[in-house]
């Protein structure tokens, strides 16, 4: 059998698509070659902001790891076509080679569109379309105070907000009279300004720039027709985009009249050996700007290559959501109300800056468009509807109106929708495939995502696939086991819940009303971390000794042999000389092995247990505190030495960092917690690493939440900028009760987030605009933790009934003979089990 | 039928141990782990624990998994019935089970 070669020109997000496709689809006889000329494989645009709060290129890759191994594709980095030769079948790379196809899928989707005024090719101005545009944004940001935006549509705004995050001073400038003409009406749009106004964004509307020349007191002046000006540092281009047909021209293939490759329904070119798919294409002259209707495009071209005939594509949803912190933007459909005979409901709330609109057809029976300004809860609700035809309820409005008023809002529960209903339009997935995966065993979002991919591009289904998921697991009876254990028939959350409103104060009260059995090693500790979290009395004190794990209980962290370690707090890394000193002694005095740890202090090992109160005690009366290495509790707060010293520093990181560790010393949470505080953007403290991870700004404190190092490395995501001391300590207040609150037994703040329904927007929802109504309760609450706050060493040491447990035999005042060191580079390691004399290491008597 | 002769040794009071805690006792130098469970029950099993060679069973966590008491070895977590030394993850790992007595005020094991 001959080869079908296929070469497919881009390796964008739709040509990845159609890779992936046909990978499915094993059909056999096909040879594909895909030709990008970025220096990258395939990643995912749509989420490219996300690289400036922290994402790296490799997080943004779509392509699977073993993808072109699995599929025997070939995958060419660096490559642009520069002319295709129809007539042999050949195309011509920039370096002059020839390859021959068989079928040829153009996918090079767009080019953002710079207006043509003089000096737009001055240095310090850019497109925002690609990783390398970015990098070069990131470097030009950091040398500049001030940036503006051309276009005021979604991407611009977008990156406006990319801007602002990279501590510049941003403008907004816009040709037309509003901003996002395309998605909202003036009123929304009026809202909407308000809202971008109040990020810090100053927006300019009616202004069509005329050029770009030396500024005098910024690098460029902008100036317009109005015969006003505006001076930045640098400037991006954000004001459309044009579809890449360069290729097709020159190859004489049939244009649209706004540009794009002309298709038809199975995305066929006018030479039929031609595919076009993504946004360089053209159907039905129009070219689509979002993601969806280009994979849409993959599935249909892919099928139809691989023979199937019953494949179309038939045209795509425009509805879009703006992916934006604190601006809640969404337009359904017919936005403007343009269809002959429709009528409108609107709602607007100028005290909370809301505006909703819904467009409704002639009949009142259908949903057409929609509106959403400042509020998108509904999205996904009217989205579905207007896509489904779902039939409207009597009084519409109810759909937009806040539903204070009595009235319980006309909900769209999962079970209105049929089977077919696409929820995911992204990534084209259905009710009906969501609760197959239910049915496969998926009960979490974040194993949904990875297995159907709902959810996983531009998340604005979210909300819905997780209803739709949870009912579904309802009625398959399968209401998600999260018991504990075997003694609890309830969750973390639950048990936490449980302690809080029921006054609970010991384990045995909570097993005698809530559980069974005598408890164990997994539910004991638990308890142990809620009663702390909630109540913060001494972790050794009674009952409580008794439930916490062998850390916990020797505070210190048990090593291989049975040894324990000891590792004093050193707030921000900071230690003084005298300090360094006094641990130094100890640790000689007790032949102890030194090491500095990943966390900024300093770590002494193989310390037997009766030894551990006299070293403790020699470490508190040297000013040392405990470490709580041992916790799951605040272990440090990472720290560089910032604008006391560092000559780039614009914040006194370690300041910072020792009055945070401080605070929130002791904090006992459903996992370990760690910290970061930079001086400045080169992030040398590693900030977007930890738990909670804080830059310095010009003008105030970045915060940032949700990383981890370890085993998922997952960077954090900025929640707010610019914060000045005070709020920065109030949110993270609120932040790490919620996560003790909610979050599951040893489940890192990154977990917790990953899992956690309504993503980051809720998150911010529920942090920064209180939408629970707890901020105060969750303030409060931490408030008591920190007053209340006591070295559990000192307590420990001075106790005489706990001081008496730490002894290794309770009939001898011996040491543990077993534990054996060998010397090495200068100091003690546990000796292996061949070192040890045979009648030691079994035990039996000697 | 043979009688041995028992021989217990006094390890320490009751009070030396906190309900539902154990201690390491030093028998015929012999690493004994000995637990109280609720106010007034006691076990006794080695306190070595064979994953590791190390002396800390007597340091974990005591609790039930169905009806069998059990510790849990704070290096490894694998669980030890109490009745008769048994690791329920890995038989090989199995340890001795002694007997335990209160006399008076007194905790008394005797080694199997
Ligand atoms: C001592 C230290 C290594 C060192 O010599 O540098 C260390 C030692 C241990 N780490 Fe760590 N980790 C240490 C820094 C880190 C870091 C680096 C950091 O904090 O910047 C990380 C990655 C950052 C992070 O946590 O996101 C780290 C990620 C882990 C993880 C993986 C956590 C995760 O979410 O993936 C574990 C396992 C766990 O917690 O379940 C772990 C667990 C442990 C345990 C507790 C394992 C155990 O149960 O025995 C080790 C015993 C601690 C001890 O004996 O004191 N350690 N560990 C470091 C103590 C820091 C401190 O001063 O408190
Ligand atoms: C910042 C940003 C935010 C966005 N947000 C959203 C959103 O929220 N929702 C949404 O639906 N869409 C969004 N989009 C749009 C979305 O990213 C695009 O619709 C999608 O990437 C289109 O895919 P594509 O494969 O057609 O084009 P691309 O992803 O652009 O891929 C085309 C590839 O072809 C390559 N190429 C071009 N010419 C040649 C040649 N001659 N030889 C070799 N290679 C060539 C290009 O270098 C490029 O790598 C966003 C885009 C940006 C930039
Ligand atoms: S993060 Fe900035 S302030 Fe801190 S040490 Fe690095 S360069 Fe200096
Ligand atoms: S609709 Fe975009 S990810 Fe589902």
């Amino acid at each position: 059998m001959k080869m079908m070669k296929i070469i497919v020109v881009g390796h964008g997000m739709v040509g990845h698509k159609f890779l992936e496709e046909m990978h499915q689809l094993q059909v056999p006889g096909v040879h594909v070659t895909v030709l990008c000329e970025e220096p990258r494989p395939a990643y995912d645009r749509v989420h490219l902001s996300e690289f400036f709060a922290g994402k790296r290129a490799e997080d943004l890759s779509l392509v699977a790891p073993d993808f072109f191994e699995q599929s025997g594709f070939e995958l060419r980095l660096n490559t642009r076509v520069a002319s295709i030769e129809r007539r042999n079948k050949t195309l011509t790379t920039q370096d002059g080679e020839i390859l021959a196809y068989d079928k040829l899928v153009l996918a090079t989707g767009s080019s953002p569109f710079v207006p043509p005024v003089r000096g737009n090719d001055r240095e310090r101005c850019f497109v925002y379309r690609t990783i390398e545009d970015l990098q070069a944004m990131a470097a030009a940001g950091a040398i500049s105070r001030s940036g503006v935006v051309v276009g005021g549509g979604l991407l611009g705004l977008e990156c406006a907000k990319a801007l602002r995050d990279l501590g510049l001073q941003t403008h907004v400038v816009e040709f037309a009279p509003r901003l996002m003409t395309v998605q909202v009406d003036d009123e929304g749009g009026r809202i909407l300004r308000n809202k971008i106004e109040a990020l810090g964004v100053h927006v300019h509307t009616s202004r069509n720039t005329t050029e770009i020349i030396n500024g005098a007191t910024a690098h460029h002046r902008m100036v317009f027709a109005d015969g006003t000006h505006l001076e930045t540092d640098m400037i991006v281009f954000s004001a459309g985009i044009r579809p890449r047909d360069e290729l097709a021209r020159q190859c004489a293939l049939a244009i649209g009249p706004r540009g794009g490759v002309v298709i038809d329904s199975v995305c066929r070119s006018s030479d039929h050996d031609v595919f076009a798919i993504g946004e360089c294409a053209a159907w039905n002259e129009q070219v689509f700007g979002l993601v969806a209707p280009g994979y849409d495009m993959a599935r249909v071209a892919a099928r139809f290559i691989a023979g199937q005939e019953q494949v179309a594509f038939a045209g795509a949803d425009m509805s879009t959501k703006l992916k934006l912190m604190g601006v809640d933007v969404a337009s359904i459909g017919d936005a403007q109300g343009r269809t002959p005979g429709c009528r409108s409901f609107r709602y607007t709330d100028e005290n909370k800056q809301i505006y909703k609109k819904i467009v409704v057809s002639e009949d009142g029976q259908q949903l057409l468009g929609a509106v959403l300004v400042g509020n998108a809860d509904e999205y996904g609700t009217l989205l579905q509807m207007a896509l489904n035809g779902i039939a409207l309820p009597a009084d519409p409005e109810f759909l937009i109106l806040p539903s204070s008023d009595g009235k319980a809002k006309p909900g769209l529960g999962p079970d209105a929708l049929p089977d077919s209903a696409q929820i995911c339009s992204c990534n084209n997935v259905s009710k009906g495939q969501i609760c197959a995966a239910v049915a496969d065993g998926v009960t979490t979002i974040a194993d949904m995502k990875a297995c159907t991919k709902a959810g996983a591009t531009c998340g604005g289904c979210v909300p819905l696939v997780t209803q739709i998921m949870k009912a579904e697991m309802a009625k398959r009876g399968m209401a998600v086991n999260n018991h504990i254990c075997e003694h609890f028939a309830y969750s973390r959350q639950e048990l936490y819940h449980l302690v809080r409103v029921g006054m609970i104060r010991s384990f045995d009260e909570l097993l005698a009303q809530h559980g069974k059995g005598l408890g164990c090693d997994i539910c004991k500790p638990a308890a142990a971390n809620i009663l702390a979290s909630c109540w913060n009395d001494f972790v050794l004190k009674g009952e409580l000794a008794s439930l916490q794990d062998s850390n916990d209980y020797f505070l210190g962290n048990i090593q291989k042999d049975g040894t324990y370690s000891v590792v004093p707090r050193m707030a921000g890394g900071e230690v003084t000389p005298d300090g360094l000193i006094a641990v130094g002694q100890v640790a000689k005095k007790y032949g102890l092995y030194t090491k500095l740890t990943g966390g900024q202090r300093v770590d002494l090992f193989g310390a037997r247990v009766e030894q551990l109160p006299l070293i403790w005690e020699e470490l508190i009366a040297a000013g040392f505190e405990s470490g709580h290495a041992y916790g799951k509790s605040l272990r440090t707060v990472k720290s560089c030495v910032g604008s006391t010293w560092c000559r780039y520093g614009v914040g006194d990181s370690v300041g910072l960092a020792v009055e945070l560790e401080n605070r929130y010393k002791g904090l006992r949470a459903p996992h370990k917690i760690k910290f970061g505080v930079s001086g400045c953007t080169r992030e040398c403290a590693e900030a977007q690493g930890k738990d909670v991870g804080i830059i310095a700004t010009e003008r105030g404190w970045n915060l940032y939440v949700c990383g981890n190092g370890g085993m998922k490395p997952r960077h954090a995501e900025l929640i707010a900028s610019d914060l000045d001391k005070d709020t920065l300590i109030r949110l993270i207040d609120r932040f790490l009760m919620f996560y003790i609150r909610t979050a599951d037994r040893l489940q890192r703040t990154s977990t917790w987030r990953d899992n956690l329904e309504g993503g980051l927007d809720y998150l911010k929802q529920v942090l920064i605009e209180d939408s629970l109504g707890l901020a105060d309760e969750l303030e409060a609450q931490m408030q008591h933790v920190v007053d209340s706050y006591q070295c559990e060493w000192k307590t420990a040491v001075t106790t005489p009934e706990v001081r008496q447990r730490f002894r290794t035999f309770v009939n001898s005042e011996q040491g543990d003979q077993r534990i054996v060191f060998m010397p090495e580079r200068g100091q003690i390691r546990p000796a292996r089990a061949e070192e040890l004399a045979t009648d030691i290491a079994d035990g039996a008597p000697v | 039928m043979t009688t041995e002769t028992i021989e217990w040794t006094a390890v320490c009071a009751i009070d030396n141990i906190l309900p539902n805690t154990g201690v390491c006792a030093l028998v015929n130098n012999r690493h004994v782990a000995v637990f109280r469970v609720g106010q007034n029950q006691f076990h006794a099993i080695d306190s070595i624990d064979p994953q590791s060679n190390a002396s800390v069973l007597s340091r974990g966590l005591l609790g039930s998994l169905g009806d069998r008491v059990v510790v849990a070895s704070p290096l490894y977590k694998n669980h030890f019935d109490l009745h008769t030394g048994e690791c329920l993850e890995n038989a090989a790992y199995s340890v001795r089970a002694h007997a335990v007595r209160v006399a008076g005020e007194k905790v008394e094991v005797a080694l199997s």
